[in-house]
């Protein structure tokens, strides 16, 4: 089926130029600056979404059954989640750090994946499309939490150095990356709870019967676990800080996991692509 | 009233042809003694710029008079040459010095330069603390208390106008006034990197010297929560909370009071460690593992070195915050070029702004030059009109004034539009000259 990539170019253009405004910001810290990275961030991730709304005309379905069409939702989302932390923050200072993520997830999709789309998928139904985004939603918010960590990580050590870089002064405080980490985490959790649920339901629908001893559920239930303990340990007195921002950073080697290996190797009914 | 006069007379006297000059010192050219007796006061500022005004040795006066520096910048017709000896003599004629204890302290600046120096000074280039915000203020103030004194006019209140404008476009463009360049400063900065927003987050001062109280003033700028105040002396202790608007408790409770603070100045003398390890670790314990930032600028110093390796605890001693002060004393030297290229900008549109007024007055004297030889040459060749000749005489009158139009009018069209023709002063300078008419403008006068 013919599918024209010009939109998802305009995209890439605008996440493009919105990276520059957010470097900017970053080394010059002014307002027209950030006010610019963010409108040109709006305007990408409207691009983005027509792109997959175009896309998903043509399949008459969400894009997540073939593999561009999952890595650019995941990097739309990715950039959607990120552009709600922000507002919700107040912080633009990471954002030189996220949309980078977004570049080049959507890079290696238009460069290792067909763009072509797929002929139409099966008729799944709207729980199961919402099963699937709310599950791609989860793990973009995930990456954006494991980005923030990092952040915080590095950060941490720098000040623990006594010695501060020219960026240092622009970044967020450790105090606000662990407050922008953990609604991340507890978008991302929420959202795979929902999205697990959903799937549990649908199955149940279909079969009759849930799966349990799939590995993709598996591997989902043991990444609920571990973000759960994350939130739980964040305020802990021997945890908050840097461990915490650890255990956040290595939860997300799971969800890594459970988004490539498991999806393309091991599990028997959620491979798409 | 007098004020009114004042503007008034300036207003009416002024058409283009002005002489911008300053005097002054600053802390590069004298020391804090002499400093201290040219400073102006708010009321000695004001009465020196109306006496310079009503004396007609010049139109325009401010004074900008800071801990740092005391400088009079003055407008005149026509004096460029004298006018910054008259202005000196005059500053030192105010503060009662003789011309000796002034020599080789003043500086002179006229025209372009006095007008750069003024930006300068408006970006923070000439402050003892490069890129300190608190001198555009201190020229804010100084202009507006001209301003509504009257002893201002057009040059100054463009001239003044355009440093706030620089100043304001510097700090918001460049880089040369964000980074802290004191210890105190550093420290609270670095402490706003961990907990970001002050506002919600206490201090705990130990010390009630002149450090301390450095490090206080800068927590109170940035919105700190609560401030609590620890010393020997209690009575110093109370004596800075008091001041500050903080909380004191006694040096015993010392180990009790480092329960809840989040961030702890430690400026206190002495050769043993004031807080040691265990005992930050029990004040960990009791704040569930909340982080604290610790601040110790004492030499020797306070704070055992071992408690660096306590979780969550963030030690930075005076070498750490000396390096990061030295550290940002340089990016802020990096930014100079910069700085010096809006200057230059703001310089050229000033200069500029002024040489279009000149054209202008130049226009209106050589308008003036050719009316006054019209009306003489008809009166000599014609003389007195009879009934024959009006009508004659009427249509010479109407065609020669066309021709005074049409000659006058292209060379005003040119300055108006050639931004080239109208920036160098000197060339309307030799304008003038040529068509003599510096000398019809005396005439004109009398």
């Amino acid at each position: 089926m013919k599918y024209s990539m010009g939109i998802d170019v305009i995209a890439l253009v605008l996440y493009l130029a919105s990276f520059v405004a957010y470097t900017v910001h970053l080394h010059r810290d002014r307002r027209w600056s950030g006010r610019a990275a963010t409108l040109l961030l709006i305007l990408a991730i409207l691009a983005h979404y027509y792109a997959l709304l175009e896309r998903s005309r043509l399949i008459h379905a969400i894009p997540y059954d073939d593999l561009y069409g999952s890595m650019s939702l995941f990097a739309w989302l990715l950039a959607v989640t990120y552009l709600g932390l922000e507002m919700y923050h107040r912080r633009r200072a990471v954002g030189s750090f996220v949309v980078p993520f977004v570049i080049l997830w959507l890079v290696i999709a238009m460069l290792v994946a067909p763009a072509r789309a797929h002929s139409e998928p099966a008729a799944n139904g709207a729980l199961f499309a919402f099963h699937i985004t709310i599950g791609i939603l989860a793990y973009a918010a995930f990456a954006i939490s494991f980005l923030l960590s990092l952040i915080y990580l590095v950060q941490n050590r720098v000040l623990r150095r006594g010695r501060p870089g020219f960026a240092f002064w622009r970044f967020p405080a450790l105090d606000v990356l662990e407050r922008m980490s953990r609604s991340s985490v507890w978008v991302g959790l929420v959202a795979l709870a929902i999205g697990t649920i959903l799937g549990f339901v649908w199955e149940h629908r279909l079969t009759g019967h849930f799966a349990m001893a799939d590995p993709k559920v598996l591997v989902t239930l043991v990444v609920l676990a571990v973000y759960a303990v994350y939130l739980s340990i964040v305020h802990a007195p021997t945890w908050r800080g840097a461990r915490a921002a650890s255990v956040c950073a290595c939860n997300f080697v799971i969800v890594l996991f459970s988004y490539t290996i498991v999806n393309l190797y091991f599990t028997g009914f959620h491979r798409f692509f | 009233m007098a004020v009114d006069s004042i503007s008034e007379g300036r207003q009416t006297a002024f058409r283009g042809r002005a002489a911008l000059a300053l005097i002054g010192c600053n802390h590069l050219t004298a020391g804090v003694e002499l400093r201290e007796r040219v400073a102006f006061t708010p009321e000695q500022a004001l009465r020196a710029a109306t006496d310079l005004c009503q004396s007609g040795v010049i139109e325009e006066a401010v004074v900008v008079s800071t801990c740092n520096r005391s400088e009079l910048y003055g407008v005149a017709e026509e004096r460029g040459e004298t006018l910054p000896n008259t202005l000196v003599s005059y500053f030192s004629e105010f503060h009662k010095l003789s011309p000796v204890e002034l020599n080789g302290r003043i500086y002179r600046r006229a025209g372009r330069e006095a007008a750069r120096h003024l930006f300068r000074v408006a970006s923070g280039l000439d402050s003892m603390m490069l890129g300190e915000a608190e001198i555009l203020g201190q020229v804010r103030e100084a202009y507006s208390r001209a301003l509504s004194n009257g002893s201002t006019g057009p040059v100054l209140n463009r001239l003044f106008q355009g440093a706030l404008e620089v100043g304001k476009r510097v700090r918001a463009e460049t880089e040369i006034g964000t980074r802290p360049v004191s210890v105190a400063a550093a420290g609270v900065k670095l402490a706003e990197r961990i907990f970001g927003d002050l506002k919600g987050h206490s201090a705990l001062i130990v010390g009630a010297g002149a450090v301390a109280e450095q490090v206080m003033e800068n927590l109170c700028a940035r919105g700190i929560g609560g401030v609590e105040v620890v010393n020997r002396s209690f009575a110093r202790a109370e004596e800075l909370a008091l001041r500050m608007g903080g909380k004191v408790s006694e040096w015993s409770a010392l180990e009790r009071a480092l329960e809840s603070p989040d961030i702890i100045v430690m400026s206190v003398s002495g050769s043993s460690h004031v807080l040691t390890r265990p005992m930050l670790e029990r004040a960990m314990l009791a704040r569930a593992g909340r982080a604290i930032c610790i601040i110790d600028l004492s030499v020797p110093r306070s704070v055992e070195p071992e408690v660096d390796g306590i979780y969550n605890i963030y030690l930075f001693n005076v070498d750490h915050l000396g390096e990061i002060v030295e550290q940002n004393k340089k990016a802020r030297e990096a930014e100079v070029p910069r700085v010096e290229a809006i200057v230059d900008e703001h310089v050229n549109k000033f200069l500029a702004w002024q040489s279009s007024i000149e054209g202008a007055g130049l226009i209106e004297s050589l308008r003036k030059r050719l009316e006054i030889e019209r009306q003489s040459l008809i009166a000599a060749h014609i003389g007195g009109a009879n009934d024959t000749y009006n009508s004659e005489r009427q249509l010479l009158e109407k065609l020669t004034r066309e021709l005074i139009d049409r000659i006058v009018d292209l060379p005003a069209s040119h300055l108006r539009s050639e931004r080239k023709l109208r920036r160098p002063v000197e060339g309307l300078a030799a304008l003038r000259e040529l068509f003599g008419l510096a000398d019809s403008d005396e005439k004109g006068e009398s």
